[in-house]
């Protein structure tokens, strides 16, 4: 494997310990996950024990050791999307896709997660797709808001 | 840009922005935040830029693209100044009329207007609409002026002058004094006077001493430290560089949330201008004091918001708290001395310092000085970010400000103070917001996170999914949190699901005990106050859940069933249609029925039907 931009990533932070968030941050957005053997370079780079390494990975919710979908859907459960309606919503989208939060598909199209509110209360309860946000949801619009990134999917290639 | 080296430097430079600006421009206050940008507002800004250069109208008019105005029910909002136009719900095609009605004629689009709910007249100006005519927007008033992403525009509003006075007019040992006179509490939710843990900070013995602005606001439902970042972020600096001189340190953290990347890009763009003005550097404004500040992005950990867990993370470890029998201001960051504030708590300070303790201390009830800004969110008409004094009743703010409930349902109950937070019930409505009342209600203040619920919220579910999250989100460290939280996250489950049994309410008041007075940290010590303060003012629905087996707010799927009012259906099959699990059946134009054996209880069919036919029994 080449780790010449995991290097990079090393470089910016000065190869230091304390960086290790920040260096797992970087590495996981341009990856989309800490695959094992980039982990091990990282751990022996910084001069850490793998383990160390291991526990932040797993201690933060920002952190995945196993590869996400094409395309990333985030439904907040924050307080006042659970009180609009956000479980319903949820539960939808896991039929639709046939995957509990934290998974993917089989086909590596759809990640699901679920975040404890990002703020935009107004627009409660909110689906983010792909960064994108998508206010004011119900059982209803999942169809077409599923549809749409299929579609959209299609369109990119 | 060259630096300031002076006081003076920075006095004329700020005259010099002042003359340049037309006072009778027209500037279009768009609010740009992460709300209105939900609703669009990048599309709008791309179409008035468009416009405004295919009419050639940049020199009579500028586009702004400002933080959170508060409003945030009626996105994307705009201002237009000097005549305060407000316009509310605006979309990407009023802009070209806006631009010829509003811009190049004086004439205003009724349309576009707020309409007062009462009196149903249409309402002009901004400050003119009851949401904002009854908020004392001292500390986020500034969001909807001023591009965050522009130094010149704080400076053009007096930024930056409070740390003029503070370095060439005051010492530290008086910046303290004036905080500590003015009485200002930390607003991430504890209430400790800031002063005072300045004055901690600065006479623990060590060469280097931190500061950190807390900005990892996890409590769900609350935004305001991150409009206030995302909108004036330069405010925030400003009142860390105050804090910083006062107590000695050259070097501070913003620690923000990882949810939250508008907030980490602005925080960002403002240390870089301020870096280039030499507002933050080596020397500052040609004195001794020297200070940077580092932007330290959050891994998504709740318990990250506590200060020990807080510092282990910035030191790149797992953020698990710690005891705090030495304090983080005595040993904090790297064992050094540290004062960490919360993002609005240093929002204050500039203003403290500029206006004096005496007019700050003027705001507020006796033991809580000051405004504090609560978002407002849930089952309220005006969803928004609102800023008030101390000292107003809950009422005033659910139902004068936000507008009461939607859709003609009754107020139930209102959650403050996020997962450590409790619920309080109508009767105490008329009760004063201030840290003490809060406490004494069983809630908190929290960091201002203020959620509406009606009579369709189930309070048990509520007290459930608290649990759920904090259940999550314990580090693991206390047993009690980590093992406690989860068995009474089960038992509430067991009574949502309809299994729960005589003595589960009294064992769930034990446990939360044990767990509020067994645990280390803040997370576990309040973690049982959701359920506590329900079972306080709603025990006789956590009876109804486990004696008689119903769920009376018709929530909990185990103890409800949907059934279709054979005379309001009409037949029209879009219940039929939409099922995911074909319970549903009947012919067209005939009522139809729902087969109770395959149905999974998803509620779509009561969210289709245009007759109001299916019930929730």
């Amino acid at each position: 494997m080449d780790f010449s931009n995991i290097d990079r990533i090393l470089d910016k932070y000065d190869r230091s310990p304390s960086g290790i968030i920040r260096i797992l941050q970087d590495v996981q957005a341009e990856l989309n996950y800490l695959p094992r053997d980039v982990l091990k370079y990282i751990a022996s780079s910084l001069s850490v024990p793998l383990s160390h390494v291991y526990r932040i990975a797993t201690f933060y919710n920002a952190f995945s050791l196993v590869p996400k979908g094409k395309h990333m859907i985030s439904v907040c459960l924050g307080t006042a999307c659970h009180v609009r309606g956000a479980p319903k919503v949820l539960e939808k989208i896991e039929r639709e896709l046939g995957i509990s939060p934290g998974e993917t598909t089989e086909d590596l199209e759809f990640s699901l997660e679920t975040v404890n509110c990002l703020g935009a209360c107004a627009l409660g309860p909110i689906v983010v797709v792909d960064g994108e946000y998508n206010g004011e949801m119900n059982v209803s619009k999942v169809d077409e808001l599923l549809k749409k990134i299929k579609q959209g999917g299609e369109i990119n290639e | 840009m060259s630096k300031f080296l002076s006081k003076q430097d920075l006095e004329e430079y700020r005259k010099k922005i002042i003359n340049s600006r037309d006072p009778n421009k027209i500037i279009i206050a768009l609010c740009g935040d992460t709300g209105c940008q939900a609703y669009g507002a990048n599309k709008i800004a791309d179409a008035f830029r468009k416009e405004i250069k295919a009419k050639n109208l940049q020199d009579r008019v500028e586009l702004k693209i400002t933080g959170c105005h508060g409003f945030c029910e009626r996105g994307p909002l705009i201002v237009i100044y000097p005549k305060k136009i407000f316009y509310q719900k605006v979309s990407e095609k009023d802009v070209s009329e806006i631009i010829s009605e509003s811009v190049v004629n004086d004439n205003v689009i009724e349309r576009l207007l707020y309409v007062h709910p009462e009196t149903k007249e249409p309402i002009v100006k901004e400050d003119e609409v009851p949401f904002y005519n009854r908020q004392q927007k001292i500390i986020s008033g500034m969001n909807s002026v001023i591009d965050p992403t522009n130094i010149d525009d704080y400076i053009a509003i007096g930024g930056y002058s409070a740390l003029e006075k503070a370095l060439f007019d005051m010492d530290p040992d008086s910046i303290i004094e004036e905080v500590k006179k003015a009485n200002l509490r930390g607003r991430g939710g504890g209430g400790f006077p800031t002063g005072v843990k300045w004055e901690s900070c600065k006479n623990a013995p060590g060469d280097i001493h931190y500061v950190i602005c807390n900005a990892d606001e996890g409590d769900p439902g609350a935004y305001m430290d991150r409009s206030l970042l995302e909108g004036n972020p330069h405010s925030v600096l400003e009142g860390m560089m105050i804090g910083a001189y006062a107590i000695g340190s050259s070097e501070g953290y913003v620690y923000v949330r990882n949810e939250y990347p508008l907030a980490v890009e602005n925080v960002n763009i403002a240390i870089k201008q301020a870096r280039e003005y030499g507002l933050l550097g080596e020397n500052i404004l040609g004195t001794d004091f020297s200070f940077d500040i580092k932007v330290t992005r959050g891994g998504g950990a709740f318990v990250c918001g506590e200060s020990t867990a807080l510092m282990a993370s910035i030191e790149g470890l797992w953020g698990e708290p710690r005891a705090k029998h030495i304090h983080t201001v005595v040993s904090g960051l790297y064992n050094k001395p540290t004062n960490l504030n919360n993002v609005e708590t240093w929002a204050n300070v500039p203003l403290i310092i500029n206006k004096g303790a005496d007019w700050y201390s003027k705001i507020g009830t006796e033991n809580s000085k000051g405004t504090k800004i609560f978002s407002l969110v849930g089952k309220v008409n005006n969803t928004g970010l609102v800023e008030v004094p101390m000292g107003i009743t809950l009422r005033e703010i659910i139902f004068d400000i936000g507008g009461g409930i939607p859709n003609g349902k009754k107020f139930k109950a209102v959650q403050t103070g996020g997962p450590s937070g409790g619920c309080i019930p109508e009767e105490y409505l008329d009760t004063p917001v201030d840290f003490d009342r809060l406490t004494e209600l069983g809630s908190m203040m929290g960091s201002g996170g203020m959620i509406v619920m009606d009579e369709s919220t189930c309070m048990v579910d509520v007290a459930r999914y608290f649990l759920n999250f904090l259940k999550d989100e314990s580090c693991g460290k206390c047993t009690t949190c980590r093992e406690g939280i989860k068995r009474m996250y089960e038992i509430l489950t067991d009574i949502t699901e309809g299994r729960g049994k005589e003595g589960d309410i009294e064992l769930l008041e034990e446990l939360g005990w044990v767990v509020a007075n067994a645990s280390l940290c803040g997370l576990g010590q309040t973690a049982p106050n959701p359920v506590l303060s329900t079972i306080r003012y709603f025990r006789d629905e956590y009876e109804a859940h486990i004696k008689e087996k119903r769920c009376p707010a018709k929530v909990c799927k185990a103890l409800i069933r949907y059934e279709i009012d054979q005379e309001k259906c009409t037949g029209c099959g879009r219940c039929r249609i939409n099922c995911p699990v074909e319970a549903i059946s009947g012919e067209k134009k005939k009522p139809h029925i729902i087969d109770q054996e395959k149905c999974i209880k998803c509620g779509i069919c009561h969210e289709v039907c245009k007759f109001d036919a299916v019930n929730i029994i």
